[in-house]
């Protein structure tokens, strides 16, 4: 029996007269990694920030574990264990690496408001940020500050965060983003580790690496969505050809 | 409170708005435009009163120094924009509190070396100095419906300039991103040169009105200032409709503060901007 | 290396101030107090300005409710005790900035600006037009508070050298108090929201909050400030809550360069010499001081802790 942790029901965002989402409905398993595709202005980060609760909804239901979560501000779902990337590199970039998971790991810690104890004295806190660090390769750059990172480790260090606090459904905003090929296929890499544990959303325009990685895919067009399935179904969806795909050799 | 005394104060609540909106709209599209806070504003309100005052002196007549002062508010404000602000587009915020606020200490103290402390009058002209009676002991004076109706002729000037022309299409599109306003094909140095000097225009203008009315005195930049600021919270950054309305609001709230609760007077217009706060915390007219 | 000699320029501070009220000058003793009293001041508005990311316009109404507080809560023909009158002044401020705080944290950027300022006069008015305070004209504190714990008097704030030290003591207090809570939990969070908060949000962080505790922290350091500064002169006006105070202390905090608790009390003394100096040259003294904030943040971006490294820079990196 698959374990659902995040469910979304019949999303919809307006942004005044224009439909963003329209009755998005979508489901993410432990275990799996759950594409979501489609061209641009299909919506896709409008329903990841539904999701994530950085955007309130305007109709629609979403469960975290079976509760509803719909009513909550995104923090309050970041703290029952939603984690999410940003599609534009989102780090404090004046902190070192390790200090963004630090910083991360505190959200956590139940005395995080402290006022005169020293920040870097909680050991499990520390030792959270470290081993997320080294989980998602980059703990001999622990000490580099986040702006002197390379893009791709930028990319890898915001994935960190998230698994600093905790968070075992992970919302990653298009984390292939501007990568090279070596740098793409360690992502790929770290996604597949974190597969068995988490259950991931990736939405993604590379597409040998959606499907590559993923267990199942969402095509969405116009704020809808147009078809949810396997991937070979996906694949093989003469709508989804149509609409999306669009070009014979990127199904290829 | 019977029906003249009530329409009496209602007129006073009107005109006060209405000056606060030569103010307050300034300010906004400043804002709005530029990206720019600028603590002067009030600043140039003060400019215009002691302008009138001073050209009152020397031409005899409030109307030819308005006629010569406007002018000279718009010029003042072109070579501001070309020696300082212009310096201040891609400044974070901080900076431009910190600059302006340093302007507004030099205007001060040039006021107080050009002018002195005292409180100074500026006559009514001698063409609106008379008041209408309403009852037998009431009237009201011609001059401040005068007042009133110059700012309406303006604010409908300003709203057809944003309407309808090229500079208002920029200004309604609201936006600070220098390479879209100049994709539209529009000269951004110039445009911005024009709207600030429009900005002290029209709150220099606003002094001028008020110079008779209000008298002119050290201080007088900041108390509007600050209530413009209160105007703009309400009324949503950017948004001239928005200050339009929010102006009115609060020349109710502070002249019928006045008069119903004469000792928290003062605080009346701050009560009202807590309660849009709370309701609607960017402004009842915030766009995008 | 530069760890060091910030520790020499400390240690050469700390001596200094304890020796200059042995110089017998008790207007210089005054005015050393009245700069300490500032620079506490302006710690704790960059607490908001360079920790938070808030840029508050409104401080002066904590400093000036702090003052208030302290005649008021004193007896009028009896010396009021020190440590009532100190904590409660500190309470009564951090109160007041809490329940603004609800208000004006509802709004960020230029909207905050606006609308501290806006809330300041507010306070402003209630002092000015309200006869809770004595009105416009202001107030007196008839004594200075007493230290006296029991029959123990551990020293007289009646004494200005002895006062002077008093207010030495709780600048230093102050400044280890934020230098610790940056390092707390609390202060590293604080300085995520300042530098994203949208991150800190995703990330569990419940940053309206923080923000919230921030502001209210910053607002009773404001009042003790306050409240020294009305020990000192022993005289309370509506001025010290109105927004030329709150451009003052901005000033400072800009002056000195934001995010640096050293900054802050460095511009906090070069805001008094310069004003010392200016009234000194002319009554227009505020003619001169527009004219050095102009200049200052055309020509000296980043304030004066930048100052250092834009000269080593501008002398080459070779020497160093």
């Amino acid at each position: 029996m698959a374990e659902v942790l995040l469910a979304a029901d019949g999303l919809t965002r307006r942004f005044g007269g224009l439909a963003a989402n329209r009755d998005v409905s979508l489901s993410l398993v432990r275990g799996e990694v759950h594409a979501l595709l489609g061209p641009n202005g299909a919506g896709k980060s409008t329903c990841i920030n539904l999701l994530s609760g950085d955007l309130p909804v305007t109709s629609g239901r979403i469960l975290l574990r079976g509760a509803d979560v719909t009513p909550l501000p995104n923090h309050r779902r970041s703290l029952l264990g939603l984690g999410r990337s940003y599609q534009r590199t989102n780090i404090f970039a004046r902190f070192t690496a390790f200090e963004n998971c630090r910083l991360a790991a505190q959200s956590r810690d139940p005395q995080a408001w402290r006022i005169l104890g020293r920040a870097h004295g909680n050991a499990s806190v520390r030792d959270r940020a470290a081993s997320a660090l080294e989980q998602a390769g980059l703990g001999v750059r622990s000490n580099v500050v986040g702006a002197a990172l390379s893009h791709g480790e930028q990319r890898q260090l915001e994935i960190a965060m998230v698994l600093a606090t905790g968070a075992d459904v992970l919302l990653l905003d298009e984390p292939l983003a501007g990568m090279g090929a070596e740098e793409s296929a360690r992502m790929i890499e770290l996604l597949k580790s974190l597969r068995p544990a988490h259950a991931i959303l990736l939405v993604e325009h590379d597409m040998d690496a959606v499907f590559e990685v993923a267990d199942r895919v969402t095509v969405m067009v116009e704020g809808r969505v147009l078809e949810s399935g396997l991937p070979h179904q996906i694949r093989a969806s003469a709508a989804v050809r149509e609409a999306y795909l669009g070009e014979p050799e990127a199904s290829a | 409170m019977d029906l003249p005394t009530f329409l009496i104060q209602l007129l006073n609540a009107v005109q006060y708005g209405l000056l606060l909106f030569l103010v307050a709209s300034g300010l906004t599209l400043i804002f709005g435009i530029m990206g720019v806070i600028n603590l002067a504003h009030g600043a140039f309100y003060m400019v215009g009163a002691y302008l009138a005052f001073a050209l009152t002196g020397l031409t005899g007549n409030l109307l030819f120094a308005i006629l010569l002062g406007i002018p000279l508010a718009f010029a003042f404000g072109a070579l501001l924009e070309w020696l300082l602000y212009a310096h201040l587009y891609k400044r974070d915020h901080l900076e431009q509190v910190l600059l302006t606020y340093g302007l507004i200490l030099i205007f001060e103290e040039g006021r107080s070396l050009l002018f002195g402390d005292d409180v100074h009058g500026v006559d009514v002209p001698a063409l609106f100095a008379a008041s209408i009676p309403l009852t037998d002991t009431l009237s009201y004076p011609v001059y401040r419906l005068v007042i009133s109706a110059a700012c309406i002729a303006l604010a409908a000037g300003l709203f057809l300039l944003i309407r309808r022309t090229k500079l208002g299409m920029v200004i309604r599109a609201g936006s600070h991103d220098r390479d879209m306003v100049q994709a539209l094909g529009i000269d951004i140095d110039r445009t911005y040169r024009i709207v600030f000097a429009l900005g002290v225009a029209l709150a220099a203008f606003g002094g001028m009105l008020a110079a008779p009315v209000s008298s002119v005195y050290p201080g007088m930049g900041n108390q509007v200032l600050i209530i413009s600021f209160v105007v703009v919270v309400i009324g949503g950054i950017g948004s001239v409709t928005g200050a339009l309305v929010a102006s009115l609001v609060i020349g109710l709230a502070d002249t019928f503060g006045k008069v119903l609760v004469p000792e928290y007077a003062g605080l009346a217009v701050y009560l009202v901007m807590a309660a849009v706060l709370l309701w609607r915390p960017e402004g009842i007219f915030r766009r995008g | 290396m530069r760890l060091r000699a910030s520790r020499v320029a400390l240690l050469v501070a700390a001596v200094a101030v304890i020796a200059f009220p042995f110089t017998d000058s008790a207007f210089y003793t005054e005015l050393l107090a009245k700069a300490m009293i500032l620079a506490i001041f302006a710690l704790s508005l960059d607490l908001l300005v360079g920790y938070t990311g808030l840029v508050s316009f409104g401080h002066a109404a904590y400093f000036g409710i702090g003052a208030y507080a302290t005649v008021l809560l004193a007896p009028k023909y009896d010396p009021a005790s020190l440590w009532l009158v100190l904590p409660g002044a500190v309470v009564a401020a951090g109160l007041a900035a809490l329940v603004i705080g609800l208000f004006v944290l509802r709004t960020r950027g230029i909207y905050f600006i606006m609308v501290t300022l806006a809330f300041a006069q507010m306070v402003f008015y209630v002092f000015h037009d309200t006869g809770l305070g004595g009105g416009s004209d202001g107030i007196y504190l008839n004594f200075k508070p007493s230290a006296a714990i029991g029959s123990l008097q551990p020293f007289d704030l009646g004494e200005a050298r002895q006062q002077c030290w008093f207010v030495a003591a709780l600048l230093f207090l102050t400044w280890w108090f934020l230098a610790r809570l940056l390092e707390s939990p609390f202060g590293r969070a604080i300085v995520g929201i300042r530098s994203n908060e949208q991150r800190m949000r995703a990330l569990g962080f419940a940053t309206v909050r923080y923000k919230l505790a921030a502001f209210a922290i910053a607002g009773a350091l404001a009042g003790l400030a306050g409240s020294l500064y009305a020990i000192l002169f022993g005289f309370v006006t509506p001025e010290l809550l109105s927004w030329h105070q709150s451009g003052n202390v901005l000033l400072m905090v800009i002056l000195g360069g934001i995010g640096s608790l050293a900054g802050s009390v460095g511009g906090a003394f070069a805001f008094v010499a310069m004003q010392e100096v200016f009234s000194g040259w002319t009554k227009h003294w505020q003619l001169l001081m527009g004219g050095v904030i102009v200049a200052a943040v055309l020509f000296l971006p980043g304030g004066l802790a930048a100052l250092p490294g834009r000269v080593r820079r501008a002398f080459g990196a070779g020497g160093g």
